[in-house]
Formats: C-alpha cells, sequence, structure tokens
C-alpha cells in the first residue's frame, strides 16, 4: 500500500510489520487496533485534515524553498534577542541524540550527564552574577521577570505592598508578560521615567515607597545603555523592604559590575545570546538569587548528592516547591523549561572561557561607540542620542523618516529597527561586526 | 538484553566538574572601555580548550539515557522517536531572522507559522491556534487567561476552576497563577470523571472544566457530551490538556467532544526533542468565540502576503517574542512528513503498544479499557524500586506513583516507536524487575553510571553550584 510521494502509507517512525501487528492483536485477544479504541460514535472523527505526507527529501525541499523567502538581509537587531557566533562546537555536540532526545532527570542514575552539564552551568551563573543560587532555566527574559516579582509578592506576602516598578524604557514582550503574569494577583505594575536613557533616579525616588514590592532595572537596557547608578537604586529599593531585580545578560555581566556587589536580589535576564543564536526570539531565561529565598525559587534546580558507592553525583532537588508535588501552592507552573538551550549556553561559555568571554564584552562596548561616531559623522545624523556608555546597541536620531531609511536599507540588505518617526536603534555584535562599513555606507546613502 | 551504562569515575566523583579540570581568573582591565567603577574586578570560569571540552561533553553524553538509546516509556510523557531531519531543517540559515524583521522580508517564517497555525487547527478541531506559549504548561496557563478575559468581556464574575484530581500538576498550579480558586474533582469507581461529584462542583463560579482526554489513565471520559453540556449549562468554558493528545489523532478531536479552549503539547504528540528538559511548545487552540482574546501576534494570509496581526480583544504576551521558533519548525515539519495516514497510524499504534505489552506484564492493570497508556500497580512493591531496578534492564521505567487513583502507579506509554521486539524487551524488564527480591530492588540500579542516589540529603543540605561544593571542603 503506497500513499503519496510513493511511501508506504502510515507513519514512517512506527515501525510494526504486518506479522508483529497480527502477533500483537493475538496476544492483546482482539480483532482490530481499532477495537481497542473506546471512543463513543457521536464523537469520532471520521473526516480528514487534508494534510498530504511528503517524503523527507521532497519536504526538505519544500521547507528550503519556504524559507528562501525570507530576505537574506544581514541584521543589526537586539532590543531583547542577541546574536554572538556559536561555534560548531556547540552546535555538534549538543546534538548528540544522548542529550536532544532524553526526558527531564527523572531517573538521575541514569541522566547524570544532563544534570552535570545544567549544574556546571548554574554554577557558572553563580560566577557571574555573585549570587549563591541559580536555577538551571526560565523559558525567556520576559517570564524571568515576571516570576521575580511573583517571587517578591510572595515574601511580601501579608504586608501592604503589592507594586511593581519598571522601567519606562522595556521591551514591549516583557512588560507584557509581565502584566499576564501579575493579572492573577493583587499586583499592580509602575512605571518609572528616564533621564538620558538611564533611569531617572530622583524621579523613581519619589515613587519607590512602602506600596512597594519590587524594583526592576536594566542594564544594558533595552536600548542599549549601561545603567550606572545600580547600586543607588538598589539601596531605594532596599530602604522601602523592596526587591532589587536586574535584568541583564551573560555577556554584559562578563565585564559589568557584578550585580550581587550593587545589591541585586534578583538576577533575570537572557542568555541565549550564547549558544542559540538568531532564533525568531526564541530565549534562555536567567533566574539566580539569594541563598535565603530558595524556597521560593520557580523552576529546576540540580543539586550535588551522593550515590550508594559514595561518589558524588547530580539530581534535581527541591522539588517540593514545585507543581507536581505541590500542585497550586507550587511557586511556579513551569515544567519543561529550556534544558537544552541551557546545555548550549553553558557550552558556548566554556568554549569562550574567561578571556574570550570578558573580550566579546568588551568588544560589545567599543564596536558599539566606534559604529555610533561613524553613524554620527555623518549629515543628518546624531548618535548614539544619549550621553550614556553603550552595550551592544545605541539610538540614532534621523532628520529624516526613520521608517522611510529603514526600508531604503532593506532594499540595501540591511535591518535596522525604527522606534519611532525619528529613530533607530542599531545593534552590533561579533555576527555583523563585519558589515558594519557597509552599513555605514548605506546609511549615507539614504540619509 | 544485557546493559551497562558507560560510567568515567576518578577517586570519589564521576566525570570531574568543568571548574575541576580548570579555573582560570582573569583581571578586567576596561581603561579606555569603562569607567572602573562600572566593571567587575575579576572573571573566574574554566578555561579549557577545545578538545577538552569535546572530550568532557561527549564522555557526559554518554552517560545520559535517551529515547534513541533504548525505549522510554514515560506515561503522560510521550517520549517518542524524534525525526533526525527535523534538526536539520530547523538549522536552514534562511530561517534564522530576528523578530524586530518586518513582516515583508520574514514571509517564509511568517508562512511557515502561518501553516501550523491551520495544521493544529485542524488536528484539534479548533478554530484558531497561538503558537506563543513556549510549554505546556504555558499554554494551560494561556488558555485560562483566555477563558479569564472571555467571561469578562461578559461582565461574568466567575471564581473557580475544575479539575480532576488524578490531573497533571501544572493545571492547579496553572489555574492558580490565574488567579482561581481550584475545585478539585474526585474520579468515580471506573477512574472516569464522578459525574455525581461534577454535578455538584459546578455553579455560576465556574470558569472552565480542565480535562485530559484519554485521562492520565489512558481511559477514554465517555461521557464527554454530557460533561461538556454541563459545564456550557452553566456559562463555564470546556479546556483540553492537550498530553495525551497522541492517543486520539485522527480519530477525535477535542473541539468535536465540546472542548473550548486546548493546548498541544508538541514534544508528545509531534515528536520535538525533549532535550532534557526543554524546550518545548504549547500552542493553544480555541473555538471561534474565543479568538479575539488569543495573545499577540497571530499570523494571517492576505492577498499581500503574511502578515502579522493582533486579535480586537488579546491578552497581550505570554512569551517576550513569539514562543519557541525552533521547536514548532521541527513539530511543522513533522506534521507535514506524517500527513493524515500517518497522524492517524501513529495513534493506532500507540494504542496498540500499550495494549500489548499490558498484555505481557505480570502486573495488574487495574482500569480500562485503556489506549496509549496503563497504569500498572505494582502491588505491595515499591513502584519507585521497581522502577530504579528496571534500569538495570536497560529500559528506562515508567512514571511512577502516579496517578495517585492507582496504588503503587507504574503509567506506562510506550508510544508507536517501538516494535514489537522492543515491547518484549520492556515486558521482561517489567516482570524481572518485579519478580527480583527485596533487597535486589533496594540496591538497584547497579548498571548504570551513577548508583542509587541520596535525595534526602540532596534536599537537606542543598550544594547547587561548584562553589557551594567548594565551599564545603
Amino acid at each position: 500500500m503506497t500513499a503519496g510521494n510513493g511511501r508506504r502509507a502510515g507513519s514512517p517512525y512506527a515501525p510494526h510489520t504486518d506479522a508483529d501487528e497480527a502477533a500483537m492483536l493475538d496476544a492483546i485477544g482482539v480483532e482490530s487496533v481499532e477495537s481497542l479504541f473506546d471512543i463513543p460514535e457521536e464523537v469520532r472523527f471520521d473526516g480528514e485534515f487534508g494534510i498530504d505526507g511528503m517524503d523527507e527529501k521532497a519536504l526538505r525541499q519544500s521547507l528550503s524553498d519556504l524559507f528562501a523567502r525570507n530576505e537574506d538581509l544581514t541584521e543589526f537587531l537586539g532590543r531583547g534577542h542577541h546574536a554572538h557566533y556559536v561555534p560548531a562546537l556547540v552546535s555538534d555536540l549538543s546534538r548528540r541524540s544522548e542529550f536532544l532526545t532524553s526526558y527531564t532527570q527523572y531517573q538521575p542514575e541514569v541522566t547524570q550527564g544532563f544534570l552535570q552539564v545544567l549544574f556546571e552551568y548554574q554554577s557558572m551563573l553563580v560566577e557571574l552574577t555573585g549570587l549563591p543560587v541559580a536555577n538551571c532555566s526560565m523559558y525567556d527574559a520576559a517570564t524571568a521577570l515576571a516570576e521575580a516579582a511573583l517571587l517578591a509578592n510572595r515574601l511580601r506576602r501579608g504586608a501592604s505592598g503589592h507594586r511593581v516598578l519598571v522601567p519606562a524604557h522595556i521591551q514591549d514582550g516583557r512588560l507584557g508578560v509581565l502584566e499576564n503574569y501579575l493579572g492573577g494577583s493583587d499586583m499592580e505594575i509602575g512605571s518609572y521615567p528616564m533621564d538620558d536613557g538611564a533611569a531617572d533616579v530622583d524621579a523613581l525616588t519619589d515613587l519607590v515607597d512602602d506600596e512597594t514590592v519590587m524594583v526592576y532595572a536594566e542594564s544594558p537596557t533595552v536600548r542599549g545603555v549601561i545603567e550606572e547608578r545600580l547600586a543607588d537604586i538598589g539601596d531605594l529599593a532596599h530602604e522601602n523592604d523592596a526587591l532589587f531585580c536586574l535584568g541583564s545578560d551573560l555577556v554584559a555581566l562578563a565585564l559589568l559590575e557584578e550585580p550581587a556587589s550593587v545589591g541585586a536580589d534578583v538576577v533575570v535576564g537572557e542568555a541565549g545570546a550564547l549558544g542559540l543564536g538568531t532564533a525568531y526570539g526564541m530565549g534562555l531565561g536567567i533566574f539566580a538569587t539569594r541563598e535565603e529565598y530558595l524556597r521560593q525559587v520557580p523552576g529546576r534546580l540540580v543539586g550535588a548528592s551522593e550515590d550508594a558507592a559514595e561518589k558524588r553525583a547530580f539530581t534535581l532537588t527541591l522539588q517540593t516547591r514545585e507543581q507536581h508535588i505541590r500542585k497550586e501552592r507550587a511557586t511556579s507552573n513551569i515544567c519543561t523549561n529550556q534544558a537544552w538551550v541551557a546545555l548550549r549556553t553553558a557550552m558556548h561559555m566554556a568554549w569562550l572561557g574567561p578571556d574570550r568571554l570578558v573580550d566579546l564584552a568588551t568588544d560589545a562596548v567599543t564596536d558599539a561607540r566606534e559604529l555610533a561616531g561613524r553613524l554620527d559623522d555623518l549629515s543628518g545624523v546624531k548618535a548614539p542620542i544619549y550621553d550614556r556608555y553603550h552595550f551592544r546597541e545605541f539610538v540614532v536620531r534621523t532628520d529624516q523618516p526613520a521608517p522611510a531609511i529603514t526600508n531604503d536599507l532593506a532594499g540595501r540588505g540591511f535591518a535596522v529597527h525604527a522606534l519611532d518617526d525619528h529613530h533607530i536603534q542599531v545593534c552590533i555584535t561579533d555576527v555583523n561586526a563585519d558589515a558594519a562599513d557597509e552599513l555605514v555606507a548605506a546609511f549615507e546613502e539614504v540619509v | 538484553m544485557n546493559f551497562d551504562q558507560a560510567r568515567f569515575s576518578r577517586d570519589d566523583v564521576y566525570e570531574p566538574l568543568l571548574s575541576e579540570k580548570d579555573s582560570t581568573t582573569v583581571e578586567v582591565d576596561s581603561e579606555g572601555v569603562l569607567p572602573d567603577d562600572l566593571t567587575r574586578d575579576e572573571l573566574t570560569l574554566p578555561g579549557l580548550s577545545e578538545p577538552q571540552l569535546a572530550r568532557h561533553y561527549t564522555r557526559l553524553s554518554q552517560m545520559n539515557y535517551s529515547v534513541e538509546l533504548g525505549p522510554y516509556p514515560l506515561g503522560s510523557c510521550t517520549m517518542k522517536y524524534n525525526p533526525s531531519f527535523t534538526e536539520d531543517v530547523a538549522a536552514d540559515p534562511n530561517a534564522a531572522v530576528h523578530p524586530d524583521r518586518s513582516d515583508r522580508t520574514i514571509q517564509g517564517t511568517l508562512g511557515l507559522l502561518h501553516g501550523l497555525q491551520e495544521h493544529l487547527a485542524d488536528i484539534g478541531g479548533m478554530d484558531a491556534v497561538t503558537l506563543q506559549p513556549p510549554a505546556g504548561a504555558a499554554g494551560e496557563f494561556t488558555g485560562i487567561l483566555v477563558a479569564k478575559a472571555y467571561h469578562e468581556s461578559r461582565n461574568d464574575d466567575r471564581s473557580e476552576i475544575i479539575i480532576p484530581s488524578s490531573a497533571h500538576g501544572t493545571n492547579f498550579a496553572s489555574a492558580a497563577m490565574a488567579g482561581y480558586d481550584v475545585v478539585e474533582l474526585p474520579s468515580d469507581d471506573d477512574g472516569r470523571v464522578d459525574m455525581e461529584a461534577l454535578d455538584a462542583a459546578i455553579s455560576e463560579e465556574t470558569a472552565a472544566l480542565m480535562l485530559t482526554n484519554p485521562n492520565t489513565l489512558g481511559l477514554f471520559e465517555r461521557d464527554i457530551i454530557e460533561i461538556a453540556e454541563m459545564v456550557h449549562g452553566a456559562g463555564g468554558l470546556l479546556y483540553y490538556d492537550g498530553a495525551n493528545l497522541n492517543a486520539l489523532l485522527g480519530r477525535a478531536r477535542p473541539g468535536d467532544m465540546g472542548f473550548d479552549i486546548m493546548h498541544y503539547n508538541v514534544h508528545k504528540t509531534f515528536a520535538t526533542p525533549h532535550g532534557g528538559g526543554g524546550p518545548g511548545a504549547g500552542p493553544v487552540g480555541v473555538v471561534e468565540d474565543l479568538t479575539e482574546f488569543l495573545p499577540s501576534p497571530m499570523v494571517r494570509e492576505t492577498a499581500s502576503g503574511y502578515e502579522q496581526y493582533e486579535p480586537e480583544s488579546s491578552i497581550g504576551k505570554v512569551h517576550g517574542f513569539t514562543g519557541n521558533w525552533l521547536v514548532l519548525v521541527k513539530a511543522y515539519a513533522y506534521i507535514a512528513r506524517l500527513g493524515d495516514s500517518g497522524l492517524a497510524d501513529s495513534s493506532a499504534k500507540a494504542v496498540l503498544n500499550a495494549n500489548y505489552l499490558a498484555s505481557q506484564v505480570d502486573l495488574e492493570v487495574p482500569y480500562g479499557p485503556f489506549h496509549h497508556e496503563f497504569a500498572a500497580t505494582a502491588g505491595d512493591r515499591d513502584a519507585a524500586d521497581v522502577a530504579k531496578r528496571m534500569l538495570d534492564y536497560g529500559v528506562h521505567p515508567p512514571t511512577t506513583k502516579w496517578p495517585e487513583l492507582v496504588s503503587q502507579a507504574m503509567l506506562t506509554e510506550p508510544t508507536e516507536v517501538e516494535d514489537k521486539a522492543s515491547l518484549d524487551d520492556l515486558a521482561h524488564a517489567f516482570n524481572a524487575a518485579y519478580a527480583d527480591a527485596d533487597e535486589v530492588l533496594e540496591s538497584a540500579p547497579s548498571k548504570t553510571s551513577a548508583r542509587r542516589i541520596d535525595q534526602v540529603s540532596a534536599a537537606r543540605d542543598p550544594r547547587l553550584s561548584w562553589q557551594a561544593l567548594e565551599q564545603d571542603e
């Protein structure tokens, strides 16, 4: 029996021979597979979805053709989704099926390999944040931020506070997710203004009060500004018994002040910039915090223990926080997370080592500064618009309308982000740095 | 079949940690880059060469069980084979685009997302599907937020979600996160929804009933039409937990049973690799009346191509961007590879395999007729010990001690990818472990990379980083 494209009907991944099927039915004691289905007639689906199966070769060609419809643009885009060069070691070893096709480590004795990688990932986050507890992943920066706010609210349960303060410059998705996660509680979100692209600390001082459960700041901000007064923001939060949550990313953390030293109680952010590459917004959420909040942490934790041979071994631990045991009283509903991305990120960090990781971060400051300077030299362009230090990205003001400029740049093979009518955001990393000269030349033509 | 898992060990550890192989401290010199007070002083991380890392990770991979090594019959987790070609498809460099790109420049990406939205809607009998939730639990949360938005749009204030006691723990947690009180529903003697208890639980406070069908015992909820009428009659919505959809592909659709909202677990039903704990994807489908509340953005096809749009009364965002793209690509590729006949064959063989395996194990299976999974009972043996011993026979054991309805439960789901010989190996592992002496069970496993791990001390004295281990010394 054959279906379209010359292959045998049925699933190519169900290996049953006719003889096996007959023997199995015989062992069960039924005549047919269909008789095993206990589905009432009135809800049976006898129709067709209208999906024609394809053989592997034809399907790969078809999807290759489909993706070729994406325009081949060199992207200078960031705003929470950053890409650095991912070495072949990461792509190759992360695809080993022992890692890729395993499940959550419910049986740690046969999954020591993955558990150790996750333990090492947690440890690298501890080093970069200075905080002693890091979980082995959240979905992305947005959900990590939302979980941090829920953690802050749990800690303050019974107190009067219920407000989370976030910067006016925040990626839309992060704010949107935060709103949805807080919608199930009595919490509310307040926004504090920016001063020249960084937190307006004076305005924030007026806004933080005993209603505040958490103050969130980012460095770098969504517009690439390095926040210079993190310690002051942390002090403000603590003076009002609020948590200080810092959003960052692993590359930035290799260079910038250690979060623990500026008083961060929780560090969230995006880790996918290492190990994942550009993936249409798919990410890896960082979540690190202080020891005292350990039992309030959402998500999975890998810990060290000992096995019956008295050797060190790893296991998922403190699971009484989690949904499969605590149900509606769990710290979060998260179950499956981003473990395989964490594995890739850990591999990428290990491949870089401390030297190259610091170099990568240093380049993010100097390359952005240099590119901004070159754009600033063009007439009708001001870059960067903020008199601040920048990391990877910066905002450009253009005399000509920004949407028209981004369109013209797309026509010349470049993707940049129009913030509004006269502002464009540009992001540079090791992935696109080689094309910086061409971008500047294209800019010159279109502004 | 004999089995010995790879085991690298040295003194009192298995493979040493990266930090034990090398620890390098670099001073951060930011002169000319940033002011000193904005930077850290130093950074300490392992500084190993690529060959050293290749060996480290390859050794660790060998100390890890996976579905390409053997059967992985975790009930309600649906660990099936992940077709290799889907990895190549997802790695297509043309598919690696940034989410801030304009619609016009990413027609291929949007075309795939639109195609997946359509396929999933057809498979579930739904009218529209969002792909944004990054995992099944996130899908549940999204679905409940949609239900909440729907009720609020009608100025109908409801406070409760009804959930069977045998449901996945995420159901309870997701409902609570959305701000609802959970009403737990007992099962009847047959292992299905207790209709009298349901009748008593439903009220004008009922926002939704969350159901898995087949349920976590593998049983089809035969009264589903009546259940739907009862819930709808009280103004509530019916939510379908898609964890067990693999049992129904091409044979029944949640939308036809009266479900209003459902999530799909793509790693379960559509063979995307679980990756040792994610990334997953938990798309959510809804019926017509609820489409306006779906998260933003959605993708639609217009005369001039694909475009993203915000549904009229959208709940907003449940992920910073648009979800786990790479996973969605693999799910689409799998569905397109199988087509109608392949999808229907998956459920046929999944149900055949579960029933055949159950017929070959010596353990009692108290509830039936089951579909893609069955809950055997280890009786007076400890199910967790039996499971540990099964590892020594070279297979991954089932989910243990859940659902609680079955004492010492071993919830088993072989999926369609196992052939008869593999199922016979699995049955042998079940039966041999079940028959082994108490002391053998209690000291198992012995053929795995690590021996039985002390869970109690791991939790009592949490050591969650290599820094914590160093402090201990």
